[in-house]
């Protein structure tokens, strides 16, 4: 490939830019900090924002449709509960993760058909979702309840872990997180139902003209968003090796933020599930810097979120607003 | 004559209230261009919807080669032969051009869609209108004509035996319509049957082999252009129905006395939209701008009352230059604006016919100075009574009210701004021969009570009727002005017929 | 005899309200509700005086709700002119905040410092909808998301107690026997309703709210009257962050007034006004207000913890968005007529 003729066309420039905010964060605490550098930490990025990824790739799909999730942060919460009390019941763990996740494309898919049927805002239906969502976790399990399991114990946390030095092993959610990123990035790129998505998104009366299947479209975008949350609340429970009914308040909103720094128009139709990994590893590792830092306060970890927010919502409104012109 | 492919018998559609199109009879033949033409409401883009499965029709038939079609979507059209393309471009602006061209039938591998083999087809659909484009980029950032084109590509990738273009060139600049127009004879010369809508008579006459005419829901008739002269085309789209006409003939034209001259504008240009436009209003005067749809009268409009900015040219109020920079700005000076579409840019629907009434008012007033509720009352119970509005009090919403009683209320609302110069964008389009004739006759009043009138009519019978002088409107310039006893119906349709000057 | 002084009034409302359409389902809802606790719920209309000051289920109802009503007065408006305002529960936690590291330095500032604040939040919403013209749901996002941070930053992480009499009076003191905190939603509701019946903001926000296009052909100030309802959104929620800091006599800046935006939406909704714009039911927004924080205090007082408790209120969402569906109204309407023959041509006046 030729490099010289390698002209990014304006859309893209977000998500390089993401990219160089990444490059330019973990360099700045390369030399900034001790120990930034070392594979561990690397490690611990993949590993310890692998629900979040997961789950802002479901977010990515349905902002990609034109629409909006806000139900992610209960869903993921209500899975890792019913999780955690179905395995304390007794049952065997792959049975509970896969009726939690079973549960999760459900709830979706009857929030996409009230979207579509009832020509409902996904704004206030997936509101409806996340206090459903959420009191039903603790309909489940009114406090944390934690996973005593072998098959969690050992299996997940050892078995299917990649020691890379006698010390340090790649836990097993960060390979969870990469090959849902990779089979996102296929669904959007090379499936049919992931450019239809794109076509709702970007023109829903020219989507419906050109015979895309609008309803069918957008009630699997929710239902696959759906699913991603409770992969997203599985992935979290071998992390955390508990379920939490008041845990992730607010997750959806760290997803949203991953998919728009990562390239993802707010209004949908144009996005990369590749840049929403990279949106997470930019929260993440300005999580990792300010827990370097030591001084700084966590808060600061918001407030830089919400400054990186503003700047790519006003960078997405420049570009598009040239377009027009 | 080539053989028929698309043959209609009868074709009938209703919606609630009104017969959008009724019985109407179409042929489309194979190596023909056919335009269909009519003026607003005639019922071209509710034939092209009944044929393309947006409003499936009521009675009548359809057939493509023989074959019976009734298509209930989109799809089914596409499916039975007939392709369109839209005069807004009803493309995905964020996917690349080949992904619009094969959006829907991507050839799959394993579930995989095959890129490589939809750049090849978007090009080979390319190459048959004759046209080589990077097929990778993202259409947003193709020019509307380039959009326009392939839409075209799209419409012919599948084995389409009709393409309906529904206005395709409204966007277009001159160099563009001429590129299009090569692709539709390329197309027409492989054999398909190409239905033209556009209400450019140049454009027609470059490009169709035959004219259908439609008025009023119902066909007119079917002419081979060499036998259709522009004026008798220009007539028989503008026909309209005795009794009604007849109903307000007897009012003459008063004597022009015109007073002194108020606002004028001297090449006032806007890219698309209006080319240098010098034109003089006076009290006491309506100065009629005619034209076809889609000639720049709205437009004009538009940019005199600062809903548009001018790329060039100047206007003066009463010999000061002007620049309106918004609504606000064009409402101090004393303008006033009935807009075209009255239920997207005038009504408040869920709103009361008083509020609706006191709004612009209210506007110019200021936001803190808020009109006390009584003489809001007095300003209602004025107008209901000076203008005739039905309503069953002031505190109806006008959505409620039809559409003659709704531009009344539209009238009142800038009539209550006192203003020095009014303009009418069809103010009589949609509503019914008594609201109509009320609305003629507070022209005249007006007019005589000192205002400037500029009156934007369709129909050349009422235009000449309400007019003291008349600019004429064609691809977005004046082509004439007349006055005095050339303010008639011919000599306002000769002009719009008149061939542009080669 | 508690039960008639409060359900004859409210069933009295009804039926004067029965004319005016919007105030009617959420009264009805908040009726049925008050009855249901009247007939199972033991005690919840018991009321005493203590210390020349009411006490009893009904007034802890009407104080734990003047949070929500006052952000569903500013709400109302916002949503009014066909926005949203995201960020009103963030921007309660700033003013709460910046009100305890005041109260030191003098009641005023403290009061004036808090309030000021939450006013520039709303204007920083009010600069990105109107100049920037991004998106609300959007534009507010940002301080959603960072605005606790900023509350966080303003108590340097800590819970910050404060003991300064006003202050602790303004979420918790008495007048006339009634919850201070019902005095200042009163107050502010007819502030608010002054505002905007008084002057022609009203008119300006509805017409914009219901026709933008038509609005701004008629020479509206679109965009000064957005700006301008996003910084009263802000005042509303400076208000309501100074009365829940003086709720709890500190400034919690990870608590305070987490997820009322979404109540207050909610309460706007229910009160009959459409998330799309246009007509809005100020009085309305207060009702659905009250209803909400009844329906929350009822499953309180049944011992249904506040945690489960979102799952009524998700129902509630629900059928609220689905009474409002335009799509499911043209289906019971299309039930309730004969037959699709009937479509002919109606005569309007």
């Amino acid at each position: 490939m030729n490099l010289a003729k390698f002209r990014p066309s304006a859309r893209l420039w977000p998500v390089l830019a993401s990219l160089g905010v990444l490059i330019l964060l973990y360099a700045g605490g390369c030399l900034l900090f001790e120990n930034f550098g070392s594979l561990r930490v690397l490690i611990n990025l993949f590993g310890d924002n692998a629900f979040l990824g997961v789950a802002a790739v479901g977010a990515t799909f349905v902002i990609l449709s034109g629409g909006i999730d806000l139900s992610v942060g209960a869903v993921v919460a209500f899975t890792g509960v019913l999780i955690a009390s179905l395995i304390g019941h007794g049952q065997p763990p792959l049975l509970a993760i896969g009726l939690a996740l079973g549960f999760g494309a459900g709830f979706g898919a009857l929030m996409g058909a009230l979207i579509h049927l009832y020509a409902l805002p996904p704004f206030l239906v997936t509101l409806g979702g996340m206090f459903l969502a959420r009191g039903l976790a603790f309909v489940v399990h009114p406090e944390s309840l934690s996973i005593d399991h072998p098959f969690y114990g050992e299996f997940i946390s050892q078995t299917l872990s990649v020691p890379v030095s006698r010390r340090l092993a790649i836990p097993f959610t960060a390979f969870a997180l990469i090959a849902v990123v990779l089979a996102g990035a296929a669904l959007a790129r090379w499936s049919r139902f992931g450019r239809n998505v794109l076509a709702l998104g970007s023109s829903e009366s020219s989507a419906r003209l050109m015979g895309v299947p609008i309803g069918s479209t957008k009630i699997l975008v929710y239902t696959l968003g759906g699913f991603l949350s409770a992969l997203g609340g599985v992935v979290a429970t071998f992390y955390m090796q508990s379920g939490n009914p008041a845990s992730f308040v607010g997750l959806e909103l760290d997803a949203i933020a991953a998919a728009v720094i990562g390239g993802t128009l707010l209004r949908g139709g144009v996005g990369y599930i590749p840049g929403t990994l990279v949106g997470v590893l930019i929260l993440g590792l300005i999580q990792t810097l300010v827990i370097f830092q030591g001084t700084l306060n966590s808060w600061w970890t918001r407030i830089a979120v919400g400054g990186l927010l503003f700047v790519f919502i006003v960078l997405q409104q420049l570009t598009a607003r040239r377009r027009v012109g | 004559m080539s053989a028929p492919i698309l043959v209609c018998r009868g074709l009938t559609k209703r919606f609630p209230g009104v017969v959008a199109l009724d019985g109407v009879d179409f042929c489309a033949r194979g190596g023909e261009v056919h335009a269909l033409m009519g003026e607003n409401g005639a019922g071209k883009s509710t034939l092209i919807k009944a044929l393309t499965g947006v409003h499936p029709r009521d009675a009548g038939q359809a057939e493509v080669d023989g074959r019976p079609v009734h298509p209930r979507s989109p799809r089914e059209a596409e499916a039975a032969g007939i392709s369109t393309v839209y005069q807004e471009v009803n493309l995905i602006p964020d996917l690349s051009v080949a992904e619009n061209i094969c959006l829907g039938r991507q050839r799959t591998r394993l579930g995989f869609i095959r890129w490589g083999d939809a750049r090849t087809r978007a090009r080979a659909a390319l190459a048959r209108l004759g046209l080589e484009l990077d097929v990778e980029r993202t259409l947003s950032e193709c020019s509307i004509a380039v959009q326009q084109l392939v839409a075209i590509a799209r419409a012919t990738d599948i084995d389409a035996r009709v393409l309906i273009l529904d206005e395709p060139t409204s966007s277009l600049d001159a160099g563009e319509v001429a590129q299009l127009f090569a692709v539709v004879r390329r197309l027409r010369d492989q054999g398909l049957a190409i239905v033209f809508v556009s209400h450019f008579l140049d454009q027609v006459y470059a490009l169709a082999d035959r004219i259908t005419v439609l008025r009023n829901g119902r066909l007119v008739g079917e002419f081979p252009v060499a036998e259709l002269p522009r004026l008798q085309l220009v007539a028989h789209m503008m026909g309209r129905s005795v009794d009604e006409v007849e109903a307000l003939r007897h009012r003459e034209r008063p004597a022009a006395a015109p007073g002194e001259p108020l606002l004028s504008t001297r090449g006032l240009t806007r890219r698309h939209a209006v080319l240098p436009l010098d034109l003089e209003l006076r009290r006491g005067e309506v100065l009629g701008l005619g034209g076809l749809l889609g000639s720049g009268r709205t437009e004009v409009a538009r940019l005199l009352f600062g809903l548009d900015r001018a790329d060039a040219g100047e206007t003066r109020l009463e010999g000061r230059p002007v620049s309106f920079h918004s609504p606000a700005d064009a409402m101090r000076a004393g303008l006033a604006l009935t807009p075209e579409d009255r239920k997207t840019q005038a009504i408040l629907p869920n709103l009361t016919v008083r509020e609706n009434l006191v709004v612009a008012l209210q506007a110019r007033r200021g936001l803190w100075k808020q009109i006390p509720r009584a003489e809001q009352d007095r300003l209602v119970a004025d107008f209901t009574r000076a203008l005739g509005i039905k309503t069953s009090g002031p505190e109806q919403l006008i959505r409620n009210l039809s559409g003659g009683n709704q531009q009344k209320v539209i009238l009142a609302r800038w009539l209550a701004t006192e203003p020095r110069l009014l303009i009418l964008d069809e103010p009589t389009r949609g509503i019914d021969v008594g609201a109509q004739a009320d609305i003629e006759r507070l022209l005249a009043k007006l007019r005589d009570e000192g205002l400037a009138i500029v009156f934007i009519c369709a129909d050349t019978a009422e235009l000449s009727r309400n007019s003291q002088r008349i600019a004429v409107l064609r691809d977005h310039a004046k082509v004439a002005e007349l006055t005095g006893s050339d303010v008639n119906e011919q000599a306002v349709m000769r002009a719009i017929a008149r061939e542009t000057a080669a | 005899m508690i039960v008639d002084l409060v359900l004859w009034p409210t069933l009295a409302a009804l039926l004067w309200v029965n004319r005016r359409r919007p105030l009617l389902w959420p009264l009805v809802a908040l009726a049925l509700l008050l009855l249901f606790n009247r007939l199972f719920t033991p005690g919840f209309f018991a009321l005493e005086i203590r210390d020349g000051r009411l006490y009893g289920t009904l007034v802890d109802v009407l104080n734990q709700g003047s949070k929500v009503m006052l952000l569903a007065l500013g709400m109302t408006l916002v949503i009014a002119t066909g926005g949203v305002d995201l960020s009103v529960g963030a921007t309660m936690a700033i003013a709460g905040a910046v009100m305890a590291r005041l109260a030191g330095v003098s009641i005023p500032v403290a009061l004036g410092g808090g309030l000021g604040v939450a006013l520039l939040a709303g204007a920083w919403n009010g600069l990105l909808v109107s100049a920037f013209r991004i998106q609300p749901i959007i534009a507010t996002l940002i301080l959603m998301v960072a605005g606790r941070g900023v509350a966080q930053l303003v108590t340097d992480g800590q819970i910050i107690n404060f003991e300064q009499p006003a202050l602790v009076y303004l979420g918790n003191g008495s007048l006339l026997g009634l919850p201070f905190t019902l005095a200042l939603v009163l107050g502010m509701f007819a502030l608010t309703a002054l505002l905007v019946r008084r002057t022609a903001l009203g008119l300006f926000i509805e017409a914009i709210g219901d026709n933008e296009t038509a609005a701004r052909f008629t020479g509206l100030p679109a965009r000064p009257v957005k700006f301008l309802v996003y910084v009263f959104a802000g005042l509303c929620a400076g208000l309501a962050g100074l009365v829940a800091a003086s709720n709890i006599k500190s400034a919690d800046a990870n608590h305070i007034g987490l997820y009322l935006e979404l109540d207050a939406i909610l309460a706007v909704v229910v009160g009959g006004t459409a998330l799309t714009g246009g007509r809005f039911q100020l009085a309305g927004s207060l009702v659905g207000a009250l209803l909400i924080q009844t329906l929350g205090t009822t499953l309180y007082a049944r011992n249904v913890g506040a945690d489960v408790a979102t799952v009524p209120k998700a129902i509630v969402i629900l059928a609220v968005c689905l009474l409002q569906s335009p799509v499911l109204r043209a289906k019971l309407a299309s039930l309730r007529r004969p037959a699709p023959t009937a479509l002919r041509k109606e005569g309007s006046v």
